[in-house]
């Protein structure tokens, strides 16, 4: 049973946590799109990191490595998409701020108050030698049903996202032999055919 | 430190990771800064699911198997988030969610 945990551990964990949650609020501080991007990927590095004190070192690293190009093609849309993404001016796009941090902190105090109150169950077994040999096994075995429906929904996802960013092309507007007198467009106005 | 004020940690950091994702989804409008928010509440969970498989129950792989299906989520919310955007957009110029009213009772 785990009864002591190394207090270099302890104390890299305490402050990669901190660091996590302290660039999760950077996020909703600056003004600057690009820079609340780089403070989220800040964040998940800073949890990749703890990942590897819990031995967990694969799932860091596809933590890291996904979240490192997810949030370059955030600041891609970022730029794309919304006003001032360079920070080069003061700006508030926020609604109804007051009662969203009041919930924000009674979400965080319910949680909280519980994981501070509950008895928490003693460990059961040790860490494998090779926890990415366990995770690989139990993907190719007993949890290969999660690993199928992942794939499912990833694949639909795939094709949600490509119908819903295509745009509307010649043969949305006239039919499926572009025969039609008008196109159907849902804003009428252009050019007659 | 014993191993259970250690996960007690743990979890508070998580905890917090979601009370501040909470708080940007519900606080934001621009839509991708709400995506944000939701990213930020699914690394609390991803989190959480690594100190359960390392202080709870180590020789079962579930807890790692949570870890994957919260980084799934993040891939689907965030795909299928700037798909809606974009197609909002280019419909509407709409990137804010307070000019999408449509469903509003």
């Amino acid at each position: 049973m785990l009864t002591d945990v190394s207090g270099w551990t302890v104390a890299a964990v305490i402050a990669l946590g901190g660091l996590s949650v302290a660039t999760g609020i950077v996020v909703f501080v600056v003004d600057s799109m690009a820079r609340a991007t780089f403070a989220l990927l800040a964040s998940f590095l800073a949890v990749a990191s703890i990942l590897v004190a819990l031995e967990l070192p694969y799932l860091a690293f596809v933590t890291a490595l996904m979240m490192t190009i997810e949030m370059a093609i955030m600041a891609v849309f970022m730029v794309m998409f919304m006003m001032n993404p360079a920070g080069l001016m003061p700006m508030t796009m926020v609604h109804n701020p007051r009662g969203s941090a009041v919930l924000g902190a009674g979400v965080f105090t319910v949680l909280t108050v519980g994981i501070w109150t509950i008895e928490w169950p003693t460990r059961r077994g040790e860490p494998p030698a090779d926890s990415t040999v366990q995770l690989g096994e139990a993907i190719m075995g007993s949890h290969m049903l999660v690993m199928l429906v992942i794939g499912v929904a990833l694949f639909a996802t795939i094709i949600a996202g490509t119908v819903l960013a295509t745009a509307r092309g010649r043969y949305d507007r006239f039919g499926a032999d572009l025969d039609a007198a008008a196109p159907d467009d849902p804003v009428p106005g252009g050019l007659p055919r | 430190m014993t191993a259970e004020l250690v996960l007690q940690i743990v979890l508070t950091v998580a905890a917090a990771l979601i009370g501040v994702g909470v708080f940007g989804a519900l606080s934001q409008q621009s839509i991708v800064m709400i995506m944000m928010g939701l990213e930020l509440a699914l690394n609390g969970v991803l989190l959480a699911g690594a100190a359960a498989w390392y202080f709870l129950a180590p020789e079962v792989p579930d807890g790692q198997m949570l870890v994957v299906v919260a980084l799934v989520v993040m891939a689907v919310e965030m795909a299928m988030g700037f798909a809606a955007t974009i197609a909002i957009y280019r419909a509407r110029q709409v990137d804010m969610v307070d000019m999408a009213t449509d469903l509003r009772g």
